[in-house]
């Protein structure tokens, strides 16, 4: 048996919290299977071999005790015996007489007993290759499939939610594949091979074990299954407080200010003390399990043994699969009393098995229960993408021809395949967008956005206001398609854009969202996210128009600075700089400014403004910000309001208007 | 692995110390767990002796095999003096063994029982002084940990540490017990034939040492990487919006198929290593099984089956298997600690972590005015900072005065009024309340008085009530209503259909920028404070309310001393004082006009914000 590695290192919090759904062993074993058919076949004739081996020493024990009988008769012959003649032996005389026989046994339980070792040594090898490399293809796998799954997912489901697949639900598949389940297999094969043994001993005693595992079975079903329920209620009860914990140290500072401790302080304890009491639970029916089958297999061996020496009191002849045997053996003794010294190691290795297997059932529901959660991710709808028109670098001569290069022209263009007659058109990427009665709803049956229709010409700056929710952001998410229209057309350089490939689409956007999420990784890769073969001096070339050079350089490794969970060592403003850098480089003909500058001051967001408009000029930008003095610059505002454009203008005619954007830069209602 | 003990020791004994606190009322079933367990063994190893013994009887009376005194005077023993009957004999005996188990499931069962007990207490304790040492933190306490690890701090770090704890009153107690108990049981039946555990156990030993002296260092080079794994997934999710914009989906696969191909890689080191155990296990086991067989048959033979029985070979071969399985759970335990080693250290942080703040001796409770006074002030968050983050800082403010700060950002002024309710300490200087340092006062009763709407503001989840009673817990709901009347917040309150019942999401994410800001504010107004500070808190709210708000305040808490933290030149240009901070330092100082006229920066500011002003006098 391995030793369980505890591998609970940070953020693996123990099981899932749902029952494993139907079929997830099958499926399970299926995947495990096709990836390492080899391995796994020679894994499990080893496992085998290594059970069926670890069961013989119960035989060999017999035919030590027989030989050793046959020796002790040689030197204690019955009266009959000597009557007839048969001198007894000294005890040397015997052993020379008795010794090329147990020889031979004893080279035999060498030769199995070696390949038995052998096999454990390679199975227990084998599985830690197949168990470590099916948890890398699960790993690569689910995170595989996490990248095409749409937008539409990461709203619905948290973060946490999603992390836990692939800290304790694969944590929990690893303790399956690589423990339970070999132990498991192992169990079997030696349950089967005890239960022929034992037949083969003696019929009554078999019986007895049987009464005794129908016992067994249950005791683990009521026990076992007790320990698994208050498991996962124990995982509820840690994610409740865990919940809990999360919101009060995120608003820490605020409970300090509001000398709030107290009540915090009670409140975690009433929670934490609901978790105590599941934990004992869980904890103290998953430790009497061994000590139950433990005893129970004791008691078992006890009656076993009790019953035999009440058989041989009462003279019962012992049967066997093979007939009767007759009361007393060749060597003179009860064979009855041989049947028991065999039989006795085969019911206590027999209970130890079934006391094996009992002990893997929590893993084994908790490891479904995980598998199954990781198939359900799997099993998500990926995000899809019927679109054929992709951008290709282009070249355009005098005569505005248009030809697909491998060069860095600097130039893009749309290939557009026409599948009727199998030509090939091209067009030149500029950064027109137009909406035409668009429609929409993140859910089918609340539309929040009702008949847009705008026109971004290239080289226009356009931009949004309006309350929270009133779908400023989700105009730009239809845009690069994180979301699909329900109805209208949205054009792009004259292209519909569903007939755009999602990739070449978001390609030639140049996106700061909302939420700056930044990565692991030094400011000079941060930067360089934005386009993967720039070189340093372009992308401190982007951060100075972002801004964000000044900064940097103040860092303690200026641009080498290593950014650690998500910049958290940088200022939220610092880090829209960044965000801002990174989409600078880029260089794509349409930029989409989410709140890109709502945490920097007003004096520097004019810095970084001047320095976007000299990126931008000739190009498309789509602005959307809380300030009004961020847009104020901007060729065309649009007032949104539930979902509708309910202005549009430049600044000056809308000032001129005297409607709702004059109210909302007067200050006259709230922007939220 | 003695080495990396031998670096460690002050701390291990320290976090040992630490944790150990942690028992309290859990100490009881702490003690009886390995009492228990011990009965338990006791019972559980007598049980094999038993059975030789009863095979014995039953060879000697079922077919008069020759035996040894033992057995004889046994089976005088439970004959009474009558001629002996097999039958009564085995059904003493079976009433003995099934008593032994019965009494090793009993204790058995309570040691499970009470094991549970104990970590989980244990655990729950950890829990509770992890937490509630957390609660009393300074913010620079705080600052020192991130959220995210506090959590795990408290979730798995705990975890890893009442398992290894349960091990330790169970398993750690069970495994040495046993391995003397069964030696001693094999050396009274037979003192040469346990001489063969002599040979086997210290290959065994030494086996399962070399196993984990190279095992153990991979798993700790694991371990970090696979937590760095696990964050590189935790931020693509949360930045898959970026991921899909710049289109990088297949650079971050093969980005995570690397290090995921690392950790596979690394894993299947180390698991190769640890795969050792099992047959280092079974050989010693099958070695000791053979010896057992061949030194027991020569025995047997040569002093006529009365030294020795065959049949006590049987017996033998259990408490091998006893004697070796309790070596292989001391290997596992081994492995527990050193790796829970880590998590009880990290642990032991928090606990151990001063609180940098606390009320002194004698302190006073009675903040008297709203008056404020910094005198030579400076500051800086970390000491071995280079910077000061205020430098030089001497102000004054009345009490009911309305003060306006502007500056750009890092300048100092939520630095700055953070001193005032003591969230930190100065480093040089005295900040003064009502005319007394800071430090004298009682830190609640400060913070009761000076009451402060964070930057980075929070609503809990609950209903808006629920909300409002933290500035004052016996808040009446006509309290409640008014203090939101004043933050302007009742009016779309009063728009829910639960009003004042309306239930609040985690993080305030119901509700907007500006509603959240306003009930902040009314949060903060309910304490009804001596001074009130609004760090950047109208921010999302309209320029109309912040007015009505500011309104709110003069007419109705005139004599609560004001100060606001604005970007906008609005919010703070009726103060009787503005200060304009830059790089650490008050700037400049002085009225709305004032400033206009002599400062370059504010008029600046203050030009940039309002053209529309101008813009509409010009139309």
């Amino acid at each position: 048996m391995p030793p369980k590695m505890p591998m609970k290192s940070k953020g693996m919090r123990g099981a899932p919290k749902q029952k494993a759904k139907k079929g997830t062993m099958k499926r399970l074993l299926g995947m495990l299977f096709k990836q390492n058919k080899g391995l796994l076949i020679v894994a499990l004739i080893c496992i085998t071999l290594s059970a069926a081996t670890s069961v013989m020493s119960s035989i060999f024990l017999t035919e030590v005790v027989t030989i050793l009988q046959e020796g002790l008769a040689l030197i204690n012959p019955t009266a009959e015996q000597i009557a007839q003649g048969v001198i007894a032996l000294s005890p040397a005389q015997s052993w020379q007489a008795i010794w090329p026989k147990l020889l031979t046994v004893f080279l035999c339980m060498g030769g199995v007993f070696g390949l038995s070792v052998f096999c454990s040594f390679l199975y227990h090898r084998l599985m830690a290759i197949i168990t470590q490399k099916f948890l890398h293809q699960t790993r690569t796998n689910v995170f595989n499939k996490m990248q095409s799954l749409p937008v539409r997912f990461f709203d619905t489901n948290r973060t946490g939610d999603v992390m836990s697949v692939y800290t304790n639900d694969i944590d929990a598949m690893r303790q399956l594949v690589s423990q339970s389940i070999p132990s498991l297999c192992s169990s079997i094969i030696s349950i089967i091979t005890l239960l022929v043994l034992m037949v083969r001993f003696s019929l009554w005693l078999s019986l007895v074990i049987f009464a005794g595992v129908v016992v067994m079975f249950f005791v683990t079903k009521k026990v076992g299954g007790g320990s698994a329920k208050y498991f996962m209620r124990q995982q509820i009860s840690i994610g409740n407080l865990e919940g809990y914990v999360q919101e009060i140290m995120h608003g820490q500072k605020v409970v300090k200010v509001f000398n709030h401790e107290p009540n915090t302080k009670a409140e975690f304890d009433s929670k934490n003390e609901e978790l105590c009491s599941d934990a004992t639970k869980a904890h103290g029916y998953a430790n009497i399990l061994g000590p139950i089958m433990n005893n129970l297999g004791n008691i078992l061996f006890v009656t076993v043994a009790f019953i035999g020496g009440v058989l041989v009191a009462l003279n019962v002849p012992n049967v066997t699969i093979t007939g009767v045997q007759p009361l007393i053996n060749e060597q003179g003794f009860a064979s009855m009393v041989a049947a028991i010294m065999a039989f006795l190691p085969i019911s206590k290795q027999f209970t130890g098995q079934i006391n094996q297997s009992s002990q893997q059932l929590n893993s084994i529901v908790m490891g479904l229960a995980g598998a199954s959660r990781v198939f359900d991710l799997m099993d998500e709808q990926p995000e899809t993408d019927d679109g054929y028109v992709t951008l290709v670098r282009a070249k355009i001569d005098e005569n505005g021809v248009i030809t697909e290069t491998t060069e860095r022209t600097g130039k893009w263009a749309w290939k557009h395949p026409h599948k009727a007659d199998g030509t090939i058109t091209y067009t030149e990427l500029k950064g027109d967008i137009q909406m035409f009665d668009v429609d929409f709803g993140y859910v089918p049956d609340k539309i929040v956005l009702h008949n847009v229709t705008l026109y971004a010409n290239p080289g226009q700056k356009i931009a949004f206001v309006g309350a929270t929710g009133a779908g400023k952001t989700t105009i730009t998410n239809l845009i690069n398609r994180f979301y699909d229209i329900a109805d209208g057309k949205i054009r792009y350089d004259g292209i519909n854009i569903n007939k755009i490939k999602k990739a070449d689409l978001r390609r030639s956007l140049g996106i700061v969202l909302q939420d700056t999420n930044l990565f692991t990784g030094t400011v000079m890769e941060n930067i360089r996210y934005g386009r993967l073969d720039a070189t340093d001096e372009e992308c401190i070339e982007a951060a100075k128009l972002a801004y964000a050079h000044d900064f940097i350089t103040r860092l303690p490794d200026g641009y080498n600075t290593m950014l650690t969970a998500d910049g958290a060592n940088l200022s939220q403003g610092q880090r829209q700089l960044l965000s801002i850098a990174r989409a600078a480089v880029k260089d794509a003909p349409v930029m989409i400014l989410d709140e890109a500058t709502s945490s920097i001051d007003t004096r520097t967001e004019a810095l970084v403004q001047k320095g976007t408009d000299r990126l931008m000029e000739g190009r498309t930008v789509f602005v959307i910000a809380h300030r009004l003095s961020t847009v104020q610059n901007s060729n065309v505002i649009m007032v949104l309001d539930h979902g509708n454009i309910i202005e549009r203008g430049s600044h000056d005619e809308l000032v001129e208007k005297r409607g709702s954007y004059y109210q909302l830069y007067t200050g006259a209602f709230e922007l939220e | 692995m003695k080495k990396a003990k031998n670096k460690e020791k002050i701390g291990f004994f320290t976090i040992i110390k630490q944790l150990c606190k942690s028992i309290r009322e859990y100490k009881k079933p702490s003690i009886a767990t390995p009492i228990l367990v011990m009965v338990e063994v006791i019972f559980e190893c007598l049980i094999p002796w038993i059975i030789s013994l009863l095979l014995g009887v039953i060879d000697y009376l079922g077919s008069g095999a020759v035996e040894t005194e033992m057995t004889i005077k046994i089976v005088e023993f439970l004959s009474y003096g009558k001629e002996p009957n097999l039958l009564l004999i085995i059904l003493q005996f079976g009433a003995v063994l099934i008593a032994l188990a019965l009494l090793s499931l009993l204790f058995g069962v309570l040691a499970g029982k009470s094991c549970a007990k104990a970590s989980s207490g244990f655990a729950k304790n950890l829990r509770k002084d992890m937490f509630h040492k957390i609660q009393d933190f300074s913010f620079s306490n705080i600052d020192k940990f991130s959220t995210s690890s506090l959590v795990t701090r408290l979730t798995t770090d705990v975890t890893n540490v009442e398992m290894a704890y349960m091990m330790i009153i169970r398993t750690a107690i069970r495994a040495p017990f046993m391995l003397i108990v069964a030696l001693t049981m094999a050396f009274t039946i037979n003192a040469k034939m346990a001489l063969i555990f002599l040979g086997t156990t210290p290959i065994l030993a030494v086996g399962l040492i070399l196993i984990m002296t190279k095992a153990i260092p991979f798993f700790h080079k694991i371990f970090p990487k696979y937590d760095a794994l696990n964050e590189s997934v935790e931020e693509n999710i949360s930045g898959m919006r970026v991921v899909k914009s710049y289109v990088r989906e297949d650079y971050e696969k093969e980005k995570f198929n690397k290090a995921s191909t690392n950790v596979k890689d690394n894993f299947t080191k180390a698991e190769k290593i640890v795969a050792f155990n099992a047959p280092l296990m079974n050989f010693c086991i099958y070695a000791g099984l053979i010896a057992i067989y061949v030194v027991g048959s020569t025995l047997v033979i040569n002093h006529n089956n009365t030294l020795f029985q065959y049949t006590q070979l049987n017996t033998f071969m259990s408490y091998s298997f006893q004697i070796l399985m309790s070596l292989m759970m001391l290997s596992m335990i081994m492995v527990m600690i050193v790796m829970s080693a880590a998590s009880a250290k990290r642990i032991v942080e928090v606990l151990n972590e001063k609180s940098s703040i606390s009320s002194p001796e004698n302190a006073v409770k009675e903040v008297k005015d709203g008056s404020i006074k910094f005198e030579n002030v400076n500051f800086k968050y970390l000491e071995k900072a280079e910077k000061y983050a205020l430098c030089d800082i001497d102000l004054e403010i009345k009490s009911g005065e309305t003060v306006g700060i502007i500056g750009s950002t890092g300048s100092g002024k939520t630095s700055l009024v953070q001193l005032i309710p003591r969230l930190y300490d100065v480093n040089d200087g005295k900040v003064c309340v009502a005319g007394i340092d800071v430090k004298d006062y009682d830190v609640t009763a400060l913070r009761d008085s000076v009451a402060m709407v964070l930057q980075k503001n929070v609503l809990f989840s609950g209903t808006i009530k629920d909300n409002m009673r933290w500035g004052n817990q016996n808040a009446s709901d006509d309290e409640i209503v008014k203090a939101c009347q004043l933050a302007q917040a009742d009016e779309f309150i009063q728009g829910f259909a639960d009003k004042y019942d309306h239930y609040i999401e985690q993080g305030g994410v119901n509700v907007s920028g500006g509603q959240k800001q306003r009930l902040c504010i009314a949060r903060a107004l309910l304490k009804k404070p001596k001074i009130l500070i609004l760090d950047d808190s109208t921010s999302a709210v309209d320029t109309k309310t912040d007015a009505l708000i500011r309104k709110a305040f003069r007419e109705y808490i005139p004599e609560t001393t004001k100060i606001i933290i604005a970007q906008r030149i609005a919010s703070v240009e009726d103060a009787d004082k503005i200060l304009i901070m830059d790089n650490g330092t008050i700037t400049a100082c002085g009225t709305h006009e004032e400033l206009l006229k002599n400062n370059e920066i504010y008029k600046e500011l203050y030009y940039s914000q309002n053209k529309h002003a101008d813009d509409k006098e010009v139309k």
